[in-house]
């Protein structure tokens, strides 16, 4: 479990970043938190020639509101995130969800953007973005552009990321005062990636926002649920979860997530806030 | 303690004390030896190939790609070892019939399992080494696997080792009493089930790991393992190496848990010395964490379908199962897999009353990895089997759980025993340690939160578990059989000038507090400080011959040896004393480092006074007065061939009916391990065991894919128990000391391990019983629960 032989670099500068990243050959890879690629590198899946770190980049870091958005920089880390006032405030989902990933040490070095940026199925930030109607803002040597959550994350483990793009900035609305969250997973040890995860923004009777996690190949927005809650409330979402595209794991089969969701959902419901 | 008095029950006396560690700074520091903090001048690494495939003929290599990486040294396949080492045959000669095909360090025809090493780089760095592996070109031809425990025996199952006509290594049957005529009455219930219990590993904190270094000028070989039983290794590197056992050294510094993972033969470190002695230069293997998912023994994997028979009162009548346990492709070398399943046929049951009782094993060979020893050897199995039936039973005739086990625990007063197993039991106290349970856990408060909660929608069970736990075994469990493992256990205790004593024990540290409990013992029997007292233990150049760490036994034979030589000691001390200071020797006594007067306690002469005057001014002493302040004593079982402990558990769960989680809201466990040492280490033993019992029960599990890939072998898949799930674990102990040794310690290591799965699997079935559900499957994942419910 040791890497293979790679090249390190840590640019000062988002320009700077690009360019090194523009090394195909080297099969360049930006690092953020570490916490998913270095034990990739290690398990030799990934094996990238040339590592790009991004913590020296003052511009991706930190978060600030503007306008009724919060922007969140790439590299904001997970406990930043959990310390922040303004999260706080304005993500009350973000204090829902974030002491479920992983364990305080991975929350101090794991990143938004490199959670938005790895696509892990099983991961709460996408479902999050999901269901709060984030924008993922990115960069590349072509410039920059921004794309609603829901149409970036798009299989497993893939995104609309083109190669030589990074994340640089995530942006979320701040909530509404007639907004509600609720939030549930299942997950065999506490920090465990989900077996079954849910995200909810439920904006009044007749309208919600359903996002899943860690039951299909990526985070996925429940819309016939979100339809069916308005006509029927919670028992009718619940029932209206069979056209997702649940996938197995090692810990619970298609059938079985497809109970643990209802029952997410379900709970998520009733402890919303 | 309210024992009598003992030649321990002196003034500084630490026996009975929860002593710190006093290596504990030591390794909080970083500044622990491990055998990765080893740096040797000339020292090469080694990574090894290992088969992809369950099974898989080795059509041949090519290695040219690998040979050109930069730092290899060396690249070896199994074939190359075939002149410079003997195979190895996981069998002992008591457990009649047992077969298994030789094994050599790496497989060199046919690989046959996944993990199993097939080639072997030597490096520079281990990053190199892991480099040059991967442009090793395997020409691995896949053959059919046969990896399912229970289609092992099937027709068309293909046959692991052809000589053998069929894949059965080993099966044994148990009988006593008519079994057949219990069953067949009508005034008994009969409740048959089957239970299965899943693979699971040790996960040692430090992996497996050596160093070896041959030296060709004295046909030396030194070997630094992380590992369990030193002398153990260098009888078999001696023997399949060719080399005189005297020119083995073994060396076990530090060790990061061992849990039993530690005290098997493994190809790849045997490979390791090979390499070291072909190469004559340092090669160090550690194992990182994927190979010792692959490599380290796994445990358990055993499908078992018993029944019991009770009459209307509750009396047990009959027990009668049938186990199955899937091995790998070989038995482990050198103590075997059958070890396992022989104590499932001799345990199960055992603290009961039972005379009718029949128990069959067969230990089955598959293409996965093997399985062999890992902590509390069996008593899972035993112990879920038979309280699991015993549960069923009592809620089918209406009767308490802890009821039904007072009716059937053998009564505390009838000691000596033998069981239906024929297992020789003395000293126990079931009653006395089930009653403290039930008292100390207020069983009938949580009865009647159970009964409020139900009607909320909360269930919640109470399980109990009766057990008993092998230890201090005697000769008759390896040695008898062949086996180069020593059952007795040898300490030297050895006065310095300085007044201090040097102790050296053949009993082993695993970070269990093995050199804690020597240095109490040794410096309350002698008479010193525990600080003036230096443990030295792990090196057999330096250290008196013995066993090592298993089978729970290192306080209770290696602790005894320390007594006795301390005791020694002292005798040999006192005699010097009373010639110099013309006094009788039997009014003396030594106490904190002086030899002093037995009554009044003054002091007569320091210990350094004393050993400065035999050591540097002999003359001062008679002619014919030949001092020896070293004292050798050696302490192996004799009357039994174990020494047995009992305890008594329970478990109290909350089942998620609708997601099928189980959280353990509590955990306790009143344990008779004999006289407690150190109060704090065997509590630490017992929770330790607990949660290695709850991991088997709840979470962890080897999960392979029907063609034998194990697919969990990671940190993040294979899900070891964490401190957030685990419950307060109250620990209680009962002392009543084995008759057969001085100190009266039994062991302890293993009763969590083996008791906490029936607890916590009988605690599940009380909390679903009014749904109409049960679960007899190890782990208890939340799937197989819900499955269990009927909801997936
Ligand atoms: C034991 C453990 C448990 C975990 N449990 C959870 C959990 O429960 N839930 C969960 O969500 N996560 C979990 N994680 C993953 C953790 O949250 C990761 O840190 C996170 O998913 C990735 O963030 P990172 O900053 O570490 O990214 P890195 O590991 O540095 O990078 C991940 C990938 O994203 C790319 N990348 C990173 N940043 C950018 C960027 N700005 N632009 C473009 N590409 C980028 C990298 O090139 C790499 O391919 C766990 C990790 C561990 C080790």
């Amino acid at each position: 479990m040791k890497a293979p032989d790679f090249v390190y670099v840590r640019p000062g500068s988002i320009a700077e970043a690009l360019a090194l990243l523009a090394d195909t050959d080297a099969d360049a890879t930006p690092l953020a938190g570490g916490q998913s690629l270095m034990p990739m590198m290690n398990f030799r899946v990934a094996a990238p020639g040339k590592l790009v770190d991004l913590n020296g980049l003052a511009e991706l870091r930190g978060l600030r509101v503007e306008n009724g958005m919060v922007r969140i920089g790439a590299m904001t880390r997970y406990a930043e995130l959990l310390a922040s006032d303004d999260i706080r405030e304005n993500i009350p989902l973000f204090g829902l969800a974030l002491p479920h990933v992983a364990h305080a040490a991975i929350r101090n070095r794991g990143t938004i953007g490199g959670s938005v940026a790895l696509a892990d199925p099983a991961a709460e930030i996408p479902a999050l973005l999901l269901v709060l109607e984030a924008e993922i803002h990115m960069q590349g040597l072509a410039g920059t552009r921004a794309i609603a959550a829901e149409d970036f994350f798009l299989g497993l483990y893939e995104t609309a990321l083109q190669e030589g793009e990074i994340v640089t900035e995530i942006v979320v609305p701040a909530r509404k005062t007639t907004e509600q969250f609720g939030f549930y997973e299942f997950a065999r040890r506490h920090g465990d990636y989900a077996m079954a995860g849910v995200a909810l923004k439920v904006g009044g009777p007749d309208h919600c926002r359903i996002g899943f996690f860690g039951v299909a190949d990526r985070a996925i927005r429940a819309t016939r649920a979100e339809v069916a809650y308005r006509d029927g409330g919670v028992p009718a979402a619940m029932a209206a979860l069979d056209d997702l595209p649940f996938d197995g794991d090692l810990n619970a089969a298609a059938k079985t997530k497809r109970h643990l969701a209802g029952i997410a959902l379900k709970r998520a419901f009733e402890g919303i806030s | 303690m309210n024992e009598p008095l003992h030649i321990f029950d002196r003034p500084n006396s630490y026996i009975g004390r929860s002593v710190p560690r006093p290596d504990a700074r030591r390794l909080l520091e970083g500044r622990g030896k491990f055998v990765d903090d080893l740096q040797l001048p000339r020292m090469l690494h080694a990574a090894f190939l290992r088969s992809a495939h369950s099974h898989a003929r080795i059509d041949g290599f090519d290695l040219d790609a690998a040979r050109a990486m930069p730092g290899v040294v060396a690249i070896y396949t199994g074939k190359d070892f075939a002149d410079h080492v003997t195979p190895y045959v996981g069998t002992l000669t008591h457990l009649a019939g047992l077969r298994s095909a030789p094994q050599m360090p790496m497989a060199m025809d046919v690989a046959r399992w996944q993990g199993e090493p097939i080639a072997m780089v030597v490096a520079q760095s281990r990053a190199e080494a892991e480099d040059a592996v991967a442009m090793i070109d395997a020409d691995l031809h896949p053959l059919d696997a046969a990896c399912d425990t229970e289609s092992a025996l099937d027709a068309d199952t293909p046959v692991i080792h052809e000589a053998f006509g069929s894949n059965l290594a080993w099966e044994r049957l148990v009988e006593a009493g008519d079994v057949d005529a219990v069953f067949s009455r009508n005034d008994v219930t009969v409740i048959k089930r089957t239970f299965r219990f899943g693979r699971h590993t040790g996960v040692t904190l430090e992996p497996r790991a050596s160093v070896v270094e041959y030296d060709p000028s004295e046909n030396r070989l030194t070997y630094w393992y992380s590992g369990q039983a030193p002398h153990m290794m260098q009888a078999i590197l001696a023997k399949h190496l060719d080399l005189p056992e005297e020119n083995v050294r073994v060396v076990a510094h530090d060790v990061g848990g061992s849990f039993g993972i530690k005290i098997h033969t493994y190809g790849d470190d045997i490979a390791t010395a090979v390499a070291a002695k072909l190469l004559k230069r340092p090669v160090k293997f550690v194992a990182d964490r994927h190979e010792s998912f692959v490599s380290d023994i796994h445990a358990r994997d055993h499908v078992v379908t018993g029944r019991i028979a009770v009459t209307a009162d509750g009396t047990i009548e009959a027990l009668d199962f049938d186990d199955l346990t899937g091995i790998g492709p070989y038995s482990m070398y050198p103590r075997t897999s059958a070890i396992e399943c022989n104590q499932v046929l001799n345990l199960t049951g055992a603290p009961y009353k039972l005379r009718n009782y029949r128990a069959r094993g067969r230990v089955v060979f598959q293409n996965k990895n093997l399985m062999c020893q890992y902590r509390a050897v069996g008593h899972p199995i035993a112990m879920a089997v038979a309280d699991g039936l015993v549960d069923e039973a009592a809620a089918a005739i209406g009767v308490d759980p802890a009821e039904i086990r007072r009716r059937n625990l053998v009564p505390d007063d009838t000691y000596p025993c033998v069981s239906a197993s024929g297992m020789k039991f003395d000293d126990l106290s079931h009653e006395k340690t089930l009653d403290r349970l039930i008292s100390e856990m207020r069983y009938d408060d949580l009865r009647a939160d159970q009964a409020t909660c139900r009607e909320k929608g909360v269930y919640r069970g109470i399980g109990l578990v009766s057990m008993v736990e092998v230890a201090n075994p005697s000769p008759m469990f390896y040695g008898i059989g062949g086996a180069p493992i020593s059952a007795q256990d040898g300490a030297t205790v050895r006065l310095d000038a300085g007044g201090a004593l040097h102790v050296s024990s053949s009993i082993t540290e695993q970070g269990q507090g093995t050199n804690t409990i020597l240095a109490q013992i040794a410096a309350e029997v002698f008479g010193v400080d525990m600080d003036r007292v230096k443990v030295t233990t792990g090196d057999t150049d330096n250290v008196p011959y013995g066993g090592g760490t298993w089978a729970s036994r290192g306080a209770g034979i290696g602790g005894e040896a320390m007594l006795l030589a301390s005791k020694a000691l002292k005798d040999q001390v006192l005699d010097v004393a009373g010639i110099l200071l013309q006094s009788e020797s039997e009014s003396l006594d030594i106490r904190s480092g002086s030899v002093v007067d037995a009554d009044s306690g003054a002091e007569r002469i320091s210990l350094r006074d004393l050993a400065r005057t035999v050591y540097y001014r002999g003359n001062e002493l008679p002619s014919d007065v030949k001092p020896e302040l070293i004292a050798t004593r050696h302490y192996r079982v004799t009357d039994f061939p174990f020494v047995f402990t009992n305890s008594a558990m329970a478990a109290h769960v909350e089942v998620d009916v609708e997601s099928g989680f189980v959280r353990v809201l509590h955990f306790w466990a009143v344990e008779d391990c004999g006289r407690v040492i150190n109060p704090q280490l065997v509590d630490e033993q017992i929770r330790g065991g607990v949660v290695q019992g709850i991991g088997g029960a709840l979470y962890e599990e080897c999960v392979y894919s029907e063609d034998g890939q194990l697919l969990n072998a990671t940190m993040a898949d294979y899900l070891v128990p964490m401190a957030g799930e685990m419950p307060d674990i109250s620990v209680f102990h009962v002392e009543t000391p084995t008759k057969t040794s001085v100190l009266g310690a039994k062991g302890a290591g293993e009763a969590g391990t083996g008791g906490a799965p029936a607890a916590v699997m009988n605690a599940v079935n009380d909390a679903l019983r009014p749904l109409g559900a049960s679960i007899f499957q190890m782990p208890m994942s939340p799937e197989r629960i819900l499955k269990a419910l009927g909801k997936v």
